[in-house]
């Protein structure tokens, strides 16, 4: 219960931010919500000891119980490897922004309601149990990452880019709840445990193909699979401590987060192997050879993401193909899993920090166009370090952690032409081959950032500003990351133990029934060259080659079509989409509201006079009825003289009160019909309502036909007619004929034992269906704003400057 | 709208009570009895269209210093509220609890959580319908 | 009695629809108003007149009149008077804006995206 409700913990914590951001201007907004994920942190960090054991905690809210849809908190390695990440990066993240939005110029209150409210989301997707809340959660990060791309969202790029990122992940959100929904058919449950049980007969299941390919449509385009990559190098116009949070770090890992939780559902198809190994295979590739393309700081580390993603996502193909090799957890297979966790977190750790860096560089010198900067060394010092740092654990050379998750890399590559899964057998060597070339364009990009930016001739002309190291504040969140990457080099085992074996016995529970059966034992040093070293020596020979050789070749880049692009692709197919259907729309939008009343009364008299006749429906019956007094001729004879007379008074103030005796007639109608409530309710608004229309009667305009043709007239008047003659017919049927019992017996029989009242209507209202009310009063208070919108609100053509453009 | 006819004023501020008092009993009663939140909220209203015709908008505001806007919001957080604090006692969202108390001076009474939602009712009514009339009525 | 209300209602459905096709902003909002207490009667029409007590719990009375489609008409009234306001309020601000009821006029021009 209680770390269901932490869930929660940050989007409460934001509540209170708006105000903090308004009241407190003398301390910046961050060091408030800096408390939340750090505690956050703490708390999950309790969890290490009984997770690594193996055990899982599990709470549960229920949310709608009647469909089985709760709020879960399920942790086990997977989840907990996750939320450690994205508490902690976050508080390395808030701690950063402290010092990179200034608190005086930028809009704090939004960043951070964004940032938290993200971190809900995230948090509840790497927790949900149940996949309908994961769904849930996804959207919102999804959500969260638009509002924070467009956090300046008076610049063109920015909003592109946000509108961009939304289309692709929410469109593969909910082809993934597609995936859920096909899988719920199957199982029968929304649990994910509960899938995990059924695994076995799911495969055999016609729709299990389908369910498979859209839960990976929505893997792939959150975590930047081609060709879903494209959004991400255009969310990198949002501010760099959300592209090292979101767009590094957490966000665009709930892909893998996905991928790895349901291969024990999905690894005993080849098909799943097949095209989780091949896509990251392909966007390893993709990602890495063109990061070297691009000039903007950001853009290489975009790029180097979506290379980095695409590497994890094949070794958790490789995990997957695991379960189809006999005897596979004794053998070189068991590595892949292993490799793909333990890469996760030392990506999360370097590039978090490369990223910080090009946020300092970006900030200190005024701009992160690769050919402006250089000779930076001298100047920053400190960010040279880091960089450095950060920059070789990502080529995959020692003594960085991520040299040792590099070698795993190659032997789960190397474990796949093994695997006799693959229709041709020389599929797996191609695989390999790429993913060597990828490791050297690999290393050419973490060459290329480090190398262009802080050594070479330094350009002071060039730059916007004068060049200096950041602000200590600044540097100790990529300062500790640094260090992180460093201490997994000397201690892989000891974070292998605690970390990665837990999460690894969750993604491959075919292999291994507990983490301390996680039989990976990390070293540098395996006191020979093995394969995984040869192949690590030729990529830094052949990448020390090209890099030398760069400036030779980078001009081939320009050579590809730039009209053939994914990028042209997208934006072509959004403007035909909006084109079209602006086209399509003004075919029958023509402004005029009678014609649109026309099509919709039209439309529903047939539909409904239609269904009338095609379903044989209307009867008329004249049994049964209630008898007629004098006292409801007389109410009736009334209404129609009232209702006459609002149809051709010829003054408003005759149209008004003869409105206001329909309404006093109806009332009493009800009085005869034995609805008291409704009596008193109608009187009373009826009364409020000829109040409301003469103090309003002053402003309103005069009463006129404005010449309407004899033509118009008689549209109208059919159309008229024959919707009072569907209801007519419509209400005659309904009363003649009843094919189902009335539900009230249930409230006539419960009001006073189950609900403890008397008066069933008001009973109804309040108790049994309160959400109605509830949504009600919601609608009345929405009016009474408007009201006051329009009256208050006088943005006049002249004064909104908006309407002047 | 400037009205100085004493007649009227010194009526309507009986029967100003008379209408006011009933709608708190309508609404009290409406658990039981017709009535409840909804018809109680708009006789409130309609006591105060009332005074508003008899005296002005100014002497009105004077006289019942409310911000009906805030009104609102106290309504719908006292329903939503009422609504959700179920949750709290571990069942699901809009679960009403009542029981009956033996209280001082009122003897054996029913108390129902549903009377806290119907008080949320009662004040979205109440203050949205003053809203608009008094939007409408103020507006030159 | 059922049938006669049942013709009342085709009445006042056929009014308010032909008042909400004219051109006068305020017809079109009188017809809304014509409207929803048609809805209310067929709501109540279609849930039948039987039954001989409202629908209140009192001793020796079993045969109440059907209760749910009161309550879904108390709903309506009070949602119809909000919505009601709100066209009100909409229309003679549109008034005062542009200087015209004329809904052929209030059409926009198509500069408008």
């Amino acid at each position: 219960m209680v770390s269901v409700l932490l869930l929660f913990a940050p989007v409460a914590a934001a509540l209170f931010v708006p105000m903090l951001a308004r009241r407190v201007k003398a301390v910046h907004t961050g060091w408030f919500v800096l408390a939340v994920p750090l505690l956050l942190f703490i708390y999950y960090l309790g969890y290490l000891p009984s997770v690594s054991d193996g055990r899982t905690h599990i709470a549960e809210l229920p949310w709608i119980p009647s469909y089985g849809i709760s709020f879960v908190s399920y942790i086990d390695g997977l989840s907990l490897l996750f939320s450690l990440l994205i508490t902690g990066i976050g508080s390395l993240v808030v701690l950063y922004s402290i010092f990179y939005l200034d608190k005086t110029k930028e809009r704090l209150g939004n960043f951070y309601v964004y940032l938290l409210m993200f971190m809900t989301a995230m948090l509840g997707v790497v927790q949900s149990d149940n996949v309908i809340s994961l769904y849930l959660f996804w959207e919102l990060t999804s959500i969260s990452s638009f509002l924070l791309i467009g956090y300046w969202y008076t610049r063109d790029r920015s909003r592109y880019g946000a509108l961009k990122s939304m289309m692709i992940t929410v469109f593969g959100g909910l082809m993934m709840l597609g995936g859920f929904i096909l899988l719920y058919l199957m199982g029968g449950t929304f649990s994910i445990r509960e899938l995990i049980g059924m695994a076995p007969e799911l495969v055999q299941h016609p729709l299990f193909t389908w369910a498979l390919v859209l839960v990976l449509l929505g893997a792939f385009t959150k975590s930047a699979q081609f060709p879903f990559y494209i959004w991400l190098p255009d969310a990198m116009e949002a501010p760099t401590p959300v592209s090292a949070y979101l767009h590094s770090a957490t966000m665009v890992k709930a892909g893998l987060y996905l991928v790895a939780r349901f291969t024990p559902i999905f690894a005993a198809s080849e098909l799943w192997v097949w095209m989780v190994t091949s896509i990251g295979v392909l966007t390893l590739f993709w990602g890495s050879f063109f990061a070297v393309k691009q000039t903007d700081l950001k853009g290489i580390l975009a790029f180097s993401t979506v290379s980095q993603l695409g590497l994890i996502m094949s070794l958790l193909g490789a995990a997957a193909g695991a379960f189809h090799a006999e005897g596979a957890a004794g053998t070189i297979f068991k590595f892949a899993g292993f490799a793909a966790i333990f890469h996760l977190f030392n990506h999360a750790a370097f590039k978090g920090s490369l990223f910080m860096i090009a946020g300092i560089v970006d900030h200190e010198t005024g701009t992160r166009d690769i050919r402006k900067l250089g000779g930076l060394m001298a100047l920053m010092p400190v960010s040279f370090t880091i960089a450095l740092i950060g920059s070789l654990s990502m080529a995959g050379l020692p003594p960085f952690g991520g040299f040792l998750s590099k070698e795993l890399f190659l032997t789960g590559m190397l474990s796949l032409r093994q695997l006799d899964l693959f229709a041709p057998a020389s599929w797996g060597t191609i695989l390999l081959v790429a993913a060597w070339i990828a490791s050297v364009f690999t290393f050419i990009y973490s060459l290329y950032f480090v190398l262009r930016t802080f050594t070479g001739k330094h350009k002071p002309d060039e730059l916007p500003k004068q060049a200096h190291e950041a602000p200590a504040g600044m540097l100790i969140a990529p300062g500790i990351l640094a260090v992180i990457v460093i201490a997994v080099f000397f201690i892989p085992n000891v974070i292998g133990k605690w970390i990665v074996k837990p999460a690894v016995a969750a993604v491959q529970p075919f292999l291994f029934d507990s983490p301390a059966a996680v039989d990976v034992h990390v070293a540098a040093w395996h006191g020979g060259l093995t394969p995984e070293l040869t192949m690590t020596i030729g990529v830094v020979l052949v990448g020390l080659l090209l890099f030398w050789l760069l400036p030779k070749w980078q001009g081939l880049y320009g050579l590809a079509p730039e009209a053939l692009s994914l990028n042209k692709l997208y934006d072509a197919s959004m403007y035909l989409a909006e084109g079209g259907a602006n086209r399509l729309s003004r075919t029958y939008m023509g402004g005029l509201i009678r014609n649109y009343l026309i099509y919709m009364f039209t439309g529903i008299v047939i539909i409904i006079l239609g269904s009338l006749v095609a379903k044989d429906a209307f009867a008329i019956s004249f049994e049964g009825l209630s008898p007629v007094g004098p006292a409801e001729i007389g109410l009736i004879l009334v209404l129609i003289a009232a209702a006459t007379t609002t149809l051709i008074a010829r003054k408003r103030l005759t149209a008004i009160i003869s409105l206001g005796a329909v309404g006093y007639t109806v009332a009493l109608l009800f009085v005869v019909f034995k609805a008291p409530d409704l009596a008193l309710t109608q009187l009373a608004i009826e009364t409020v309502s000829v109040a409301l229309f003469l103090l309003a009667f002053y402003h309103l305009p005069k009463m006129s036909r404005h010449d309407e043709k004899r033509k118009f007239r008689i549209g109208n008047a059919i159309v008229a007619g024959a919707v009072g003659l569907m209801m007519s017919l419509l209400a005659m049927s309904s009363v003649s004929q009843r094919a189902l019992p009335s539900i009230s017996e249930f409230y006539k029989e419960t009001v006073h034992s189950e609900a403890g009242g008397g008066n069933i209507v008001n009973v109804i209202l309040v108790d049994y269906r309160g959400f109605d009310t509830l949504f009600e009063i919601a609608v009345l208070s929405i009016a009474a704003i408007g009201i006051i919108g329009m009256i208050r609100l006088r943005l006049t053509r002249k004064e909104d400057g908006h309407e002047k453009q | 709208m400037k009205n100085s006819d004493v007649i009227i004023q010194t009526t309507t501020k009986v029967v100003f009570f008379m209408i006011f008092l009933f709608s708190i009993h309508i609404f009290f009663a409406g658990h039981y009895t017709p009535g409840g939140g909804f018809v109680g909220g708009l006789l409130t209203a309609s006591a105060i269209v009332l005074l508003l015709l008899a005296f002005d908008i100014q002497t009105v505001r004077k006289a019942l210093p409310f911000n009906y806007t805030v009104i609102i919001a106290i309504g719908l957080l006292l329903a939503l509220g009422t609504a959700s604090a179920s949750i709290l006692f571990d069942v699901p969202f809009f679960t009403h609890a009542y029981d009956d108390f033996r209280l001082p001076l009122f003897g054996l009474t029913s108390l129902h959580s549903a009377m806290m939602f119907d008080l949320g009712v009662y004040l979205v009514v109440v203050g949205a319908t003053m809203t608009i009339i008094l939007s409408i009525g103020s507006d030159d | 009695m059922e049938i006669i209300m049942s013709v009342i209602i085709g009445f006042l459905f056929a009014g308010a629809v032909y008042l909400m096709l004219s051109r006068s902003l305020l017809r079109v909002i009188i017809g809304t108003g014509l409207l929803s207490h048609g809805a209310h009667l067929l709501i109540l029409t279609m849930g039948g007149f039987g039954g001989d007590a409202p629908p209140v719990l009192t001793d020796g009375v079993t045969d109440f009149v059907d209760p749910l489609p009161q309550a879904l008409i108390l709903t309506a009234i009070v949602i119809s008077f909000g919505v009601t306001a709100f066209f009100l309020v909409m229309a003679y601000r549109a008034y005062q804006e542009l200087e015209t009821d004329n809904m052929k006029l209030l059409k926009g021009n198509d500069e408008y995206d």
